[in-house]
């Protein structure tokens, strides 16, 4: 008894619906995993409250500015730095362990699908969590002194800072097994985290300052805060950090894309 | 679907050696043998997971690794094993897969048919062996393809499901829907397939329809007749028996009081084996007639067991 279900009709789903699936795919199962939404959202708050209350009891100075003014747009941008990086590259590499990569790879979906899908889910991601970490300082006191060029040049540093850690995530999934992706993105963020000028400004690390500048974590956490304190006042460090940030970008995606495996 | 010659090395084991054959448009066909005959790696190439270190693979005309492109949405696969999110469920997936495809078969259809409500909520590393089996057919097919390559699909399946799995692919042939598979399963390869390939050591060993492969080479079904008397025979048995069935019969003793015949598939060499008994005072406990299986001829073309 057939029906003629399978009779063949092969073809492939226009790019954006097979994107727009991916994306939502990916979104979807990143924030039901506990782990990743620990690391998206649960870990910013509690850096930006910690840091808040700890700079105003042990009197850190900030160049007169106030801890929160200064920490939640770092903390925007460790947001950035754990989406796009750690989650990327812990979620890319069980895709491969699982075979998931492999499968997909025999669908319509293409590279560019794949990696199209991921970064919107990575963008889905951090706009929510640019809505939490922004309540939560908004909350703390945060007196976002910026402009429209201001917004637009933080977003320009959300999207640099998003391609720069996602190459280099995706560099780490694609050449190490799952377990080691793991336990190297954690230890990388946590790394970052602490000397890599994310949170706390690049000029509180003294004559290491000038050289954490040059990683990712330092130009993306240097352009945020430039972006959100001063507005349109940007600085030519805050255009050296962006183009830090497209450096790292491009490096990356060129030896992702020779390196990386659909297996 | 043409492969001629192919040739893939792992370092230095060559896993395929040579192979050569051709898949018709509209059948099932079963690549069959032992594990480590180099079945996946052969339908690794196939799909364009890898491209051939020596000879030449077409499917539906087209070269998998050069015009990958263009062949991924005419064919379905499915995997060995894996294949989804860790935490994604059943239906979820099935249903992404499904958002890929320009003409995707009905998702609750599909999902009826190999009985995937069954998972609900239950994220992927938690389904059966043949829960997560059926969702890679289901993946496999779901996009409407004009050939479906199938690595293992019922492999620790338990009866049911496997029947389950053998429909859908009876149903995707009558929908003409060209099917390779590979199983190291003969009651499978039997019952499924319009022609079998035997793959062993990376080489074509034999190919036919199970009928020309189980008749074998000389004209003329054969059978297998098995006799089991009550005491022990004489040690001439054997050779008498044969004597009296004839030429083109064969006959061994598998032990003191079983007997095993091959010979014509017909009733004089039944009535034969039965005046025997009567001259030579044997009562047989039982007499068995069956015909060479494929699991009869693999054994002949390898000197292996197909399943260990």
């Amino acid at each position: 008894m057939s029906t003629g279900t399978f009779v063949p009709a092969p073809g492939t789903a226009p790019l954006s619906r097979r994107v727009l699936a991916q994306a939502s795919m990916e979104a979807r199962l990143m924030l039901r995993n506990g782990e990743q939404l620990l690391l998206a959202v649960v870990i910013p708050v509690i850096v930006l409250v910690g840091a808040v209350q700890g700079a105003d009891r042990i009197g850190l100075d900030l160049s007169g500015q106030r801890a929160v003014d200064v920490f939640t747009p770092g903390v925007l941008a460790l947001a950035v730095m754990s989406t796009s990086f750690t989650s990327l590259a812990i979620a890319t590499g069980f895709e491969r362990r699982y075979g998931v990569i492999k499968r997909l790879g025999s669908s319509p979906l293409t590279r560019g699908g794949l990696l199209g899908g991921k970064v919107l889910a990575l963008l889905a991601v951090e706009v929510l969590q640019v809505l939490v970490v922004g309540a939560v300082g908004l909350a703390l006191g945060w007196d976002p002194r910026t402009d429209a060029a201001g917004l637009g040049a933080a977003l320009l540093t959300l999207a640099l800072g998003t391609a720069a850690f996602a190459s280099l995530g995706l560099l780490l999934a694609g050449a190490l097994r799952a377990e080691a992706t793991l336990a190297a993105a954690n230890l990388v963020y946590l790394l970052l985290l602490a000397g890599g000028a994310v949170v706390l400004p690049a000029d509180a690390y003294g004559g290491f300052g000038s050289v954490v500048t040059w990683l990712p974590s330092g130009a993306l956490g240097e352009a945020m805060r430039a972006s959100l304190e001063r507005g349109g006042e940007l600085g030519s460090t805050t255009v050296t950090a962006w183009a830090v940030l497209l450096a790292w970008a491009v490096v990356g995606t060129v030896a992702t894309s020779r390196r990386f495996q659909w297996e | 679907m043409v492969v001629e010659d192919l040739v893939m090395r792992y370092g230095d084991k060559v896993a395929v050696d040579g192979l050569s054959l051709t898949v018709e448009t509209g059948t099932v066909t079963a690549v069959l043998g032992p594990n480590g005959a180099g079945k996946t790696t052969t339908l690794e190439t196939c799909e364009g997971y890898r491209a051939p270190h020596g000879g030449r693979v077409r499917v539906l005309g087209l070269d998998p690794a050069r015009d990958r492109r263009a062949l991924l949405p005419r064919i379905g696969v499915m995997l060995q094993s894996g294949g989804a999110w860790s935490g994604v469920r059943a239906v979820e997936m099935l249903r992404h897969v499904a958002r890929l495809h320009a003409h995707p078969v009905d998702v609750d259809l599909l999902v009826d048919l190999l009985g995937l409500d069954e998972c609900g909520r239950t994220p992927y590393r938690r389904l059966s062996g043949g829960q997560q089996q059926r969702l890679g057919l289901a993946m496999a097919v779901v996009g409407r393809p004009e050939l479906v390559f199938v690595d293992e699909p019922t492999a620790g399946l338990d009866p049911a499901a496997r029947r389950g799995v053998w429909d859908l692919l009876g149903r995707l042939r009558e929908d003409g829907v060209t099917v390779v598979l590979t199983t190291h399963y003969m009651e499978e390869a039997e019952r499924l397939s319009d022609r079998i390939h035997i793959v062993d050591s990376g080489r074509l060993v034999a190919s036919g329809t199970p009928l020309e492969l189980t008749r074998g080479p000389s004209s003329g079904a054969r059978a297998t007749i098995r006799l089991v008397v009550t005491e022990p025979f004489p040690p001439d048995a054997p050779a008498s028996l044969a004597a009296a069935l004839g030429e083109g019969t064969e006959v061994v003793a598998l032990d003191e009081v079983s007997l095993q015949v091959s010979g014509p598939a017909d009733a004089t060499t039944l009535g034969r084996v039965s005046r025997w008994c009567e001259e030579h005072g044997v009562l047989p406990e039982s007499l068995t007639l069956g015909q060479r299986n494929l699991e009869d001829v693999f054994l002949e073309l390898t000197g292996k067991e197909l399943q260990p």
